[in-house]
């Protein structure tokens, strides 16, 4: 709910100024022009020192759709059928992704819908610990695939991608697949060759759960793209998480984050350079976590402008 | 030294294999707790174990260490430190019998403050386990603490905020322009504190500059702090960066603390460093620390304990360095610790008593995330309950939502409705410096001026173009 910045600075800071408004006394801030440089809730106005009632409901509307993207359930068949544009099964029926250009298949079968420990959304809120394992059913699941696409010899893959629903399906249902079909061609660009396990589509799952289907699926890296918390201006954040040789029980230190990634915060393209850059950062140093950085920000800081704000100029 | 607790109800006879177990059972319901495994069972059995708690001599705690002696430094600093004179006139009750004591008419503001060397942090987690509400208000309201570094925290009557101007990317105008906001509302006289996107030592030294420009311009008697980690605030120092206050995230055992990356020697290290700086004014607290329920399950550091005690033994680490305010961020960490707004409520009222009774500077993050059970009116009766406790300061964030760290605290308006139902103020130095800006009027009125103060005028004036 971002206000329409359309004050005119004549008004700033003049004494003059006419600040309550016909109805209802409200004084506005003639400031809510620096919402240009934010999409912190400033210049809101008041009503005596409360806020005025606008804001007062639009807050309450931002929070009712954060609350929904926590509760609203993952919608499989559609993400599946999305994502099964990227695979060479047979039985896969590419959708008409129309917006896109058609994705190069490069996964060796449609994707798996697997579920956590964490039968439905109360208990995956309370227990953590459950969200981070993956039922027996999907374990089944996992073997089974293994089994039947390695036949004799060990299958192996070189990275696994895992979308699970975590707090925000909204942040899921629209944000993963674009950023995979950035990431695809990106790999499928790269000097050394991606062999990507099927997607994993996990319901109820937390990071960790990403351990246990790379592990299975005998990854040698898996990439988690999970919902996160919603905030009040992001309900659609999704995070990624990297790790090496995933494995049940690793805790967080061994594994890389990239996160808000969102039309409105972290775009796909950045986001996949990025995740890029740790693929492969991970693959020539044989780790994940604290000991792998992210360099792809080096020189950010001190290339930037002076450290000079407004506040601290004078006209 | 651990001995089983028994109570005999009727025909049933409960039992509690030793302090430990009997402190958490007694603890009112909360779902960290239950994820940890050391609920009790029944509403009974707690009630129950709230009966035996009572009658456990407050002696005890010091014969029977929950994380042992040999093996964690903060048991070591609550032991080693304990203050046995200031103990002495207490030290024949219960702990129900000091519940009584506490409420009590003897129990002055001046008799609590000698007494406080003497409690130790789980005297008081004891305590406030077998308190409602209503006792957890009214003691706490008792305890005075003050505080001072560029201006005095926590006198009786007075309520600050620590103004968070939070930006995904550290953005310097988009930090200006919730600075400005800020201090127009009247907030910013706990500190003007930000939480870094980017978590480094560079970034932290910049955005010092940025805090300590704009209070020596506009004279401001206010601290900054970056919310970095204590390592790099000390790198910070040593690269001449204008430290004020040092931040750290702490936890009641030294295996929570680790697992935040520092121990003692570290925050003393810290404090040393920041102090040869000299750069308080009337006081020189500038330790800033945050703490929370669940914070050391979630390190897997808890030792069995219930989220409750472990937070209240981080006030002994606290209490070790004199802060100038302690934050307990109550409903950052999610519903699988504290479920819902009744159990937030609850935790932030325990937290600001047992801060308050141990000595601290007592300030409270009044905040939910969007996956919890909770709303802004439940922000609103647990703020209104901690302005009539005496809580020393809470947050002020534009519009409520910090879209840095996606949850939900207070506002800069919310401060402001507190102040004036209560008719609470906030830090004299600070008051003065808003009259004399004209931003708000004198006479602790808390009406805020329409104009924009010159200064601040001038200041937008040079982007105002800029926008159009």
């Amino acid at each position: 709910m971002k206000k329409s910045t359309s004050k005119t600075s004549e008004l700033i800071g003049s004494p003059k100024q006419k600040s309550h408004q016909e109805n209802g006394k409200v004084v506005e801030n003639p400031w809510s022009t620096l919402r240009s440089y934010t999409d912190a809730r400033i210049g809101l106005g008041r009503a005596g020192i409360s806020l005025p009632t606008s804001e007062m409901l639009g807050f309450q509307l931002a929070h009712a759709q954060a609350r929904d993207a926590v509760n609203l359930p993952l919608d499989i068949e559609t993400l599946r059928e999305k994502l099964s544009t990227f695979s060479a099964g047979r039985d896969s029926q590419p959708a008409r992704a129309a917006q896109t250009e058609p994705a190069k298949c490069c996964t060796p079968c449609p994707p798996i819908a697997l579920h956590s420990q964490a039968y439905d959304r109360m208990t995956y809120l309370q227990r953590p610990d459950l969200g981070r394992k993956l039922n027996d059913a999907s374990r089944n699941s996992l073997h089974r695939y293994m089994a039947e696409q390695g036949g004799e010899a060990e299958l192996k893959h070189d990275l696994a991608i895992v979308i699970a629903d975590g707090l925000s399906s909204l942040a899921v249902q629209q944000n993963a697949v674009p950023f995979i079909q950035n990431l695809v061609t990106l790999l499928q660009d790269d000097p050394q060759p991606w062999n990507l396990a099927p997607f994993t589509l996990v319901e109820q799952g937390r990071v960790a759960i990403g351990d246990d289907v790379g592990e299975l699926l005998n990854a040698q890296v898996v990439l988690v793209l999970i919902g996160e918390r919603p905030g009040l201006s992001s309900p659609d954040s999704l995070g990624l998480y990297l790790t090496w040789q995933p494995k049940t029980g690793l805790n967080d230190a061994s594994r890389n984050c990239i996160s808000n990634i969102r039309p409105a915060g972290l775009v796909y393209e950045e986001a996949a350079r990025r995740a890029l850059f740790l693929l492969r950062e991970a693959r020539r140093l044989k780790l994940s976590g604290v000991n792998l950085k992210d360099r792809t920000q080096d020189g950010v800081i001190e290339n930037r402008a002076q450290n000079k704000n407004f506040l601290l100029s004078d006209e | 030294m651990s001995h089983t607790y028994r109570y005999i109800l009727g025909s049933h006879t409960y039992q509690f294999k030793d302090l430990a177990e009997l402190m958490a059972k007694a603890t009112p319901q909360r779902s960290g707790d239950r994820l940890a495994g050391v609920i009790a069972q029944s509403a009974e059995e707690r009630a129950v174990a709230q009966l035996t708690l009572a009658d456990v001599t407050l002696k005890t705690f010091l014969n029977e260490a929950l994380v042992p002696y040999e093996e964690d430094e903060v048991t070591r600093l609550i032991m080693d430190e304990h203050d046995s004179a200031a103990f002495a006139p207490i030290a024949h009750l219960t702990v129900g019998d000091f519940r009584n004591w506490l409420l009590s008419d003897y129990a002055t503001s001046e008799v609590l403050a000698q007494m406080r060397q003497g409690i130790t942090p789980e005297m008081a987690a004891a305590v406030s386990k077998i308190m409602r509400n209503q006792d957890l208000i009214l003691v706490a309201k008792k305890c005075h603490v003050s505080s001072a570094f560029r201006n005095t925290i926590g006198l009786p009557g007075h309520l600050s905020t620590r103004l968070q101007p939070n930006h995904p990317t550290d953005d310097v105008n988009g930090i200006a322009a919730s600075i400005l906001d800020g201090l127009l509302y009247g907030n910013g006289d706990a500190v003007i504190g930000i939480n870094p996107a980017t978590d480094n030592v560079a970034q932290a030294i910049k955005l010092m500059h940025l805090m300590n420009d704009v209070i020596q311009k506009y004279a401001i008697p206010t601290q900054s702090c970056v919310l970095t980690h204590v390592t790099n605030t000390i790198e910070c120092i040593e690269a001449g960066a204008p430290v004020d206050l040092v931040f750290q995230s702490i936890g009641g055992t030294e295996a929570t603390n680790s697992s935040f990356g520092f121990n003692l020697a570290t925050l003393a290290e810290a404090q040393d460093a920041a102090q040869s700086l000299k750069r308080g004014t009337v006081g020189n607290n500038l330790m800033y620390f945050e703490t929370g329920q669940g914070s050391s399950l979630s390190a897997n550091a808890h030792h069995g304990l219930d989220q409750q005690t472990c937070e209240v033994r981080a006030y002994a680490v606290a209490r070790k360095f004199n802060p100038l305010l302690v934050n307990t961020v109550v409903g950052f960490i999610g519903p699988e610790y504290l479920f819902d707004g009744k159990e937030i409520t609850r935790a932030g009222l325990e937290d600001h008593f047992c801060g308050k009774l141990l000595g601290l500077p007592m300030g409270c993050d009044v905040c939910y995330t969007n996956h919890a059970e909770a709303d802004q009116n439940d922000m609103d009766n647990l703020l209104t309950l901690l302005g009539v406790a005496g809580c020393a300061f809470v947050m002020g964030i534009p519009g409520s939502d910090d879209i840095m760290l996606n949850y939900q605290t207070t506002s800069f308006h919310d401060a402001l409705y507190v102040r004036r139902v209560l008719g609470s103020r906030p830090a004299p130095e600070f008051e003065d410096w808003l009259h004399k800006m004209e931003i708000m009027g004198s006479g602790g009125k808390h009406v805020l001026s329409d104009a924009i103060p010159g200064p601040f005028a001038r200041s937008l004036k040079s982007v105002g173009g800029g926008l159009r």
